[in-house]
């Protein structure tokens, strides 16, 4: 293992030796480390005496942290500019083809680059902020909680992680520094986005959500080195030229992935769509193991934030109106035009999680559409406590129309993750590219020939049968 | 020590190389000729593992391309068009750095890198900076690099290229000095007369097919015809018409020399020149006319042009290079 590991050092020597003689990445991490926490303590100052005359102290106090975290912050991006050039630029200056045909594997020269992306970087991130601890201390005795120095120390490192990971995933796709600069923007957006939840967090000193999103971007980083380890390899780096678009092609591979061998309607429906679906069998259990997760999420919540059972009752909902089935026809249920209602928002929510899905490696469509089967968890903890059996409410809630819907909504979650799984593993036959068009053409055989039908027939059932069977069942009438 | 067998490469709907086949012993030196995109270093790169071939094999000194990539890489050096160097290294740690990627020990790396710089003329700027040599140098270089770890096998993409003329004459002198009986080389050039001078092989590479393989000089005499000879006379013009022997023809003539062509230039050279002693015609000189491998090379293309990419070759020619018929 460490024998594997040794040759990756070789380049990450080479590429830290590199970047100390390299003045545009010197010079912004010094003043980064040396300029900005002093510049950091000042502005804490500052704020300290302001508070101190007008008052509210709990802002100087939620101030201190959060500088440093911020400290912390600014030398990691340039983690970013690193990868970019290391990976892209090697790439673009063809100097990386004497390494790939040296006996190095595609892991060694991929983890070399990785880690001399982040350490450098993170070194500076941890000197600044020790510099802006030392300040800090020195002018208000202010100490950090050791807790709270690993978590942000972690927070920091992750961060870097995943911005130099996803240059990484980047840069892949990428012939030129310049277009993979234009490409950064999906790592720069998302990533001061997530600073600014942070930085909210911070001030409201909810330091225990920090973990969270620490795990949550641990999760991101293994995806991110994962699909980075599929994608840099030799095959891609000099296989072809990724920076041209060819619609034309794409169509070709998503018309016959989409088509299969089947030359009818029928034969498609009798033979691919069967085939199709076993070849999602995988997914398939994954979207059913969500899902259930996503239930008895909604279930524990109902607990967790303290709903006590005086909080809802059913006799309250009697009271607001007792014929419970009129409420039902004012939101358009027992008419047809209700049918397309549903129907139609249903198809949107699968199309947005599909649209996000493909962005997210499959992870936000997926969670998306767990959300559903956590409101019912929800709502069947809620009426739980009223003393109903939770497989009566939940019967009541998901019956009938849940017999097709929840399929539909498997199948769904199935095809995006295939979708994203397409980007992670690799392909040994396809290019990326193929790949990822083929799995978007086998989500949308899936979306048409089984998804929309199972919605629509789902649709039927809930506005005819579905609130009969909730008001029969929770005794309503 | 290079075999490759209907090796082929495609991207996408492209394809790149069309059933290569070629074979480089220990001590050949085969030049991959073909116009820019024939599929030249889209080979080179399946020859050193770095592209998956769509279907065919190669071996390189007994490791196969496909599953034993990592040997092939330890026993390839190459020498790639653009040669990537790190501008902000020294040689001497760009060597190094090599050396430690190939894995060779820090005694034998110093060794190593002396000699090389040395034998390049590059010792008295073993500590500058590479961003600060010049292109020849730099070539140079990457040749040291190609050399360093003594591969069995180098391929060389345009070795030469952006060269000044002393410099290029250097790297030309060190190619020559690296076939040996363990050695085989394949060295990809628009060059055609370095290509002649440094090959005892060629290959002519078009649209991702060999169009035509083998000894250069048995290329030359089946796309060229027989050798033609002038014979340099020290009188003015003559009726030569009875004077040649029926197995040369007279292909052109002027004021004192003339031009003839033979299949047989072993015993009919000397006929010519006893034909022309016993007439008591003085003769200055008989010397073979040279006709350059670009001949040979526009001849091949235009061919494989009308002929739609494929030339039959006649089985007189060299079995040990493999030629590709149409398909």
């Amino acid at each position: 293992m460490l024998d594997n590991f040794r040759p990756a050092l070789i380049i990450t020597r080479r590429e830290l030796r590199d970047q100390q003689r390299d003045w545009r990445i010197i010079l912004p991490v010094l003043m980064l480390t040396l300029l900005f926490p002093f510049l950091a303590n000042f502005t804490t100052q500052r704020i300290l005496g302001f508070v101190e005359k007008y008052g509210a102290n709990i802002i100087a106090e939620r101030f201190i942290p959060f500088l440093f975290m911020i400290v912390g912050f600014f030398p990691i991006t340039i983690s970013l500019v690193i990868a970019l050039e290391s990976f892209a630029g090697e790439t673009e200056r063809r100097s990386i083809e004497p390494l790939l045909s040296s006996p190095l594997t595609d892991t060694q020269l991929y983890l070399g680059k990785l880690l001399a992306s982040v350490l450098f970087p993170l070194a500076a991130a941890y000197l600044g902020m020790s510099v802006y601890l030392i300040g800090i201390y020195r002018s208000t005795s202010w100490r950090a909680e050791p807790m709270f120095l690993v978590m942000i120390g972690l927070l920091t490192a992750v961060q870097a992680l995943v911005m130099v990971s996803g240059a990484v995933v980047i840069s892949t796709q990428t012939t030129s520094v310049r277009a993979a600069n234009l490409l950064a923007s999906f790592i720069i957006i998302p990533m001061a986005l997530l600073i600014q939840a942070e930085s909210v967090m911070m001030l409201w000193a909810d330091y225990q959500i920090l973990w969270w999103v620490i795990l949550a971007l641990v999760i991101l980083a293994v995806l991110l080195v994962r699909m980075g380890i599929t994608h840099f390899n030799r095959e891609n780096l000099l296989g072809r030229e990724i920076d041209s678009l060819n619609l034309r092609w794409m169509w070709h591979v998503f018309r016959d992935e989409f088509k299969g061998e089947a030359r009818t309607v029928g034969e498609w429906l009798r033979w691919e769509i069967p085939h199709s679906v076993k070849r999602m069998s995988i997914p398939i259990v994954w979207m059913i193991i969500l899902l259930t997760a996503g239930t008895y999420l909604g279930a524990v919540l109902v607990k967790s934030i303290g709903i006590t059972p005086s909080f809802f009752s059913l006799e309250s909902l009697n009271s607001i109106n007792t014929k419970v089935l009129d409420q039902f026809r004012q939101f358009g249920y027992f008419e047809t035009s209700g049918v397309f209602t549903i129907w139609w928002h249903n198809l949107r929510a699968i199309a947005i999680a599909i649209l996000l899905g493909s962005f997210t490696l499959g992870v936000a469509g997926a969670i998306i559409l767990m959300l559903p089967m956590i409101i019912i968890g929800f709502f069947t903890g809620l009426v739980a406590q009223t003393g109903f059996h939770p497989l009566t409410i939940l019967t009541a809630v998901v019956m009938p129309h849940g017999l097709l819907e929840i399929p539909a909504l498997i199948l769904a979650g199935a095809s995006i993750l295939q979708v994203g799984a397409s980007l992670v593993t690799p392909h040994r036959k396809q290019t990326i590219g193929e790949g990822l068009v083929s799995s978007l053409a086998e989500c949308a055989k899936i979306t048409l020939a089984l998804v929309v039908p199972l919605c629509l027939g789902a649709a039927i059932l809930e506005v005819f049968f579905s609130p009969l069977v909730l008001v029969r069942l929770l005794g309503l009438e | 020590m290079i075999q490759t067998e209907n090796l082929s490469k495609k991207f996408g709907d492209f394809l790149a190389v069309d059933r290569v086949s070629l074979q480089v012993n220990a001590g050949e030196v085969l030049a991959l000729l073909g116009p820019n995109g024939a599929g030249k270093t889209t080979t080179m790169r399946m020859l050193t593992s770095v592209l998956r071939p769509s279907s065919g094999w190669a071996r390189i000194a007994g490791f196969d391309v496909l599953t034993q990539a990592e040997g092939v890489r330890a026993s390839v050096g190459i020498l790639t068009e653009q040669h990537g160097l790190y501008g902000r290294m020294s040689a001497e740690e760009y060597l190094d750095f090599f050396g430690q990627v190939y894995r060779m020990p820090a005694d034998l790396r110093r060794k190593r890198t002396k000699e090389l710089l040395e034998q390049y003329g590059l010792g008295g700027d073993a500590k500058r900076k590479i961003g600060e040599f010049s292109k020849g140098m730099r070539q140079k270089l990457a040749l040291a690099r190609t050399l360093y770890h003594n591969p069995p096998v180098l391929l060389m993409d345009e070795p030469t290229s952006a060269m000044d003329p002393e410099s290029a004459r250097l790297v030309r002198d060190a190619i020559h000095g690296l076939r040996s009986a363990n050695r085989a080389i394949i060295i990809c050039t628009h060059n055609l007369a370095e290509a002649e001078e440094l090959a005892g092989k060629i290959a002519i590479i078009h649209l991702g097919k060999i169009i035509i393989a083998g000894d250069v000089q048995k290329i030359k005499l089946k796309l060229l015809g027989a050798p033609q000879f002038e014979v340099r006379l020290g009188v003015g013009s003559l009726d030569l018409k009875d004077t040649l022997p029926s197995d040369a023809w007279l292909i052109a003539q002027g004021e004192g020399w003339f031009q003839f062509q033979t299949d047989n230039p072993i015993e009919i050279n000397p006929l010519v020149i006893q034909a022309l002693v016993n007439q008591k015609i003085p003769v200055i000189g008989l010397s073979e006319v040279s006709r350059s491998l670009e001949k040979v090379y526009l001849q091949a293309i235009t061919d494989a042009q009308v002929n739609g990419n494929s030339m039959k070759m006649s089985g007189d020619m060299p079995t040990d290079l493999e030629i590709q018929n149409a398909g």
